[in-house]
């Protein structure tokens, strides 16, 4: 089992003809990822990916065609906030974001836009989600994955690279692996990777890496105190960070005396977390956990 | 992104805000001239004079120079603002927000002096529990704000904004009544309100804060200071905006860094960091301080760094005085352990190396870029894993 992404995600790329947006479809598709269309407005007709993939001019056209459940989003920051909306629109049910930069009022506009609608957001800024053999979606490295009992669900892409090896070399794998992203306003936050987890019966424990910044973090420490009987680990990155500073990620800084890695971690231990004490020790505190 | 206060309030009193009259001075014959301006124009004798400086607390703070002379003094006569403005130009100016180093004056604002009745607190920022912009006022102005929301959180109201519909005056007026304004000056109030809040969207700020928001003895309500910060990401799209930067208040290693791309905060400890991936680094940091030192920077070389990228990140690391060792931590997923390797040795033979380096690869062409070093002949040493890493360079440094 696994959550969000399977082996029947059926996938549509938007900005396929980019740079990035061309590399990582060609890696998601032979990762073994269904990726049924890319969108390029104006480029309908024409084919992507060494002839693989068919392009049309719009997300309704693709979906229609093809069949697509699920889209990735590799649009420019300025175009970003549209593709996004053009998806939800389309009614798909999945939409992952991984542009960086898109500027905060586009995105405070499109978490409106999504209310009442059916769709699930995925970032923006973040490595996509992955469930190891089935679906590679987003730009993460597919050979550190194994699929195995571990979700994952983490605010940074490197750092979840970092626990997803960890969890690998100890023979734990992953169910799926979801990156929320390092943005202040974001589709989907750790409470509703969380419930995904708990519900799903192949995980059989949880790693949620936060940082520094907002208070996604202690949200989800709250629901796991109230509703996850899993063991779960947790890492906080940011401890040293001085407040005010912005430390990569928009998302990540401490202001007005709110979003301490220390507040984060409080709120995890209390919820019953195991917090790993450097970023080194996310696998091995699993493993003492579930053995 | 940061501006100064008269660029803040050039840039509201265009969206319609009302401000006072002042303008930016940058000798104190200048000072002197828009000093006499103002008082021809407004009958007054009273200005206001200035420091600006990218740091709050200016009125408390003091100079070094001088320590009887706050940021902000209120003369009389234009020849009283020119000898203020002699006493300020070039000197260090210490505020709670500046550290004890302070800030050396090269711009000041020259304003009219105001009749205060009321001193109120108004800002608008994004609230990220809700993904909203969010309107915070408080009769408690002038204060600083975070300790009122510590102390007394009541006396701050709040009012959210849904991005489909704007500010509604239904909400303009109970900030307006929250604030115990009655009549004109409540609409005043909410006018205020309105254009305040557009100002925030059209021009993508991050924080537009008016402290102290004031309401004169005849009822006006003007912004006596203004502090204005933009969404870097939105910077694209105001050209105007990005050329208010002001380069003498950053930075000169996080300029450099931006130049290259990258992203760079210089902090205070002794080991410099290279890594891939913001969380990453701010976990390498955390990393060194665990085992007891304290990292010099955070920086980001982001995941689709070249050679020449990561050649420049490594002379701006090596370029801080207090540096006693560099760690560089790559999990290479789209970015290759390989180019780290040969940036890194580009870098080393051409800026030498004074200090310790370990360097931790893993991932993407991990073996390629480990043999690079190796064969590098170069003084590096290689670790295992980031903790394995972390302990090295801070018993290296030690």
């Amino acid at each position: 089992m696994s959550v969000l992404v399977d082996k029947n995600t059926k996938l549509l790329v938007q900005g396929i003809t980019g740079k990035t947006g061309a590399f990582h479809a060609g890696l998601s598709i032979e990762y073994g990822t269904s990726v049924v269309a890319g969108v390029v407005p104006g480029k309908g007709g024409s084919k992507a990916c060494d002839d693989r993939v068919p392009v049309f001019d719009t997300v309704a056209e693709a979906v229609e065609k093809t069949g697509a459940n699920a889209s990735v989003v590799f649009v420019p920051p300025p175009f970003a906030a549209d593709a996004i909306m053009e998806s939800v629109a389309a009614e798909i049910p999945l939409v992952i974001a991984i542009t960086e930069g898109i500027p905060v009022n586009d995105m405070i506009v499109v978490k409106r836009f999504l209310e009442g609608k059916n769709s699930r957001l995925i970032g923006p800024n973040c490595p996509g989600v992955i469930t190891p053999d089935q679906c590679r979606i987003g730009i993460m490295p597919g050979y550190i994955h194994k699929p195995g009992k571990i979700g994952v669900v983490s605010r940074s892409g490197t750092l979840t690279y970092e626990a997803v090896h960890q969890l690998t070399t100890l023979g734990l794998g992953q169910t799926t692996a979801i990156g929320i992203g390092g943005d202040p306003v974001n589709g989907t936050n750790f409470v509703d990777c969380l419930q995904l987890f708990n519900e799903d019966p192949a995980c059989e424990g949880i790693v949620m890496i936060g940082e520094i910044g907002g208070a996604a973090e202690e949200a989800g420490a709250a629901f796991i105190k109230e509703h996850v009987k899993k063991p779960c680990v947790g890492f906080i990155a940011g401890v040293s960070a001085p407040k005010g500073k912005r430390m990569g990620h928009a998302g990540a800084i401490i202001s007005g005396g709110k979003g301490t890695a220390e507040a984060k971690l409080e709120a995890l231990r209390d919820a019953g977390v195991k917090i790993a004490d450097t970023p080194s020790d996310i696998g091995s505190a699993m493993a003492s956990l579930i053995g | 992104m940061k501006i100064h206060e008269y660029q803040a309030k050039d840039l509201l009193r265009d969206a319609g805000v009302p401000v006072p009259r002042s303008q930016v001075a940058f000798t104190a014959e200048e000072a002197r001239i828009e000093a006499q301006k103002l008082i021809e124009e407004t009958g007054s004798e009273v200005v206001v004079v200035k420091s600006q400086i990218h740091a709050g607390g200016r009125g408390k703070g003091r100079f070094k120079e001088h320590p009887e002379l706050g940021g902000v003094k209120v003369v009389k006569g234009a020849a009283a603002a020119k000898d203020a403005a002699e006493k300020m130009f070039g000197s260090t100016l210490v505020t709670i927000q500046t550290g004890p180093e302070g800030k050396v004056v090269k711009r000041l604002l020259i304003e009219q002096g105001m009749d205060i009745a009321r001193e109120l607190y108004l800002a608008a920022t994004l609230d990220r529990d809700t993904g909203r912009i969010t309107i915070m006022a408080s009769t408690e102005g002038g204060m600083d704000i975070e300790e009122v929301a510590a102390t007394s959180p009541e006396k701050i109201m709040r009012v959210q904004v849904d991005p489909a519909f704007g500010l509604q005056g239904y909400q303009a007026r109970a900030i307006a009544y929250g604030l115990r304004l009655e009549g004109k000056t409540a609409r005043k109030m909410a006018g205020f309100l309105d254009k305040l809040y557009k100002a925030y969207v059209k021009l993508d700020c991050s924080l537009l804060e008016i402290n102290p928001l004031l309401i004169t003895g005849g009822g006006d309500v003007i912004a006596l200071d203004a502090k204005a910060d933009f969404d870097d990401n939105a910077l694209y799209r105001h050209k105007h905006i990005e050329a208010l930067r002001d380069e003498d208040e950053e930075d000169p290693a996080e300029l450099e860094a931006k130049s290259w791309d990258l992203s760079y905060v210089a902090l205070d400890g002794t080991i410099g960091c290279m890594v891939n991936g913001a969380g990453l680094a701010m976990a390498t940091m955390d990393i060194i301080k665990y085992f007891g030192s304290e990292p010099a920077n955070f920086l980001d070389v982001g995941g689709g760094a070249t050679e020449e990228r990561v050649t420049a990140a490594f002379k701006i690391i090596t370029k801080d005085p207090n540096l006693k060792g560099i760690l560089v931590n790559i999990f290479g997923g789209i970015m290759k352990c390989d180019t780290i390797a040969r940036g890194v040795i580009g870098a080393v033979k051409e800026v030498g190396l004074e200090v310790p380096l370990v360097v931790r690869l893993e991932g993407t062409n991990v073996e390629l870029g480990k043999k690079l070093l190796d064969e590098s002949g170069l003084k590096i040493t290689s670790a295992g894993s980031l903790r394995d890493a972390a302990q090295k360079i801070v018993e290296m440094t030690k």
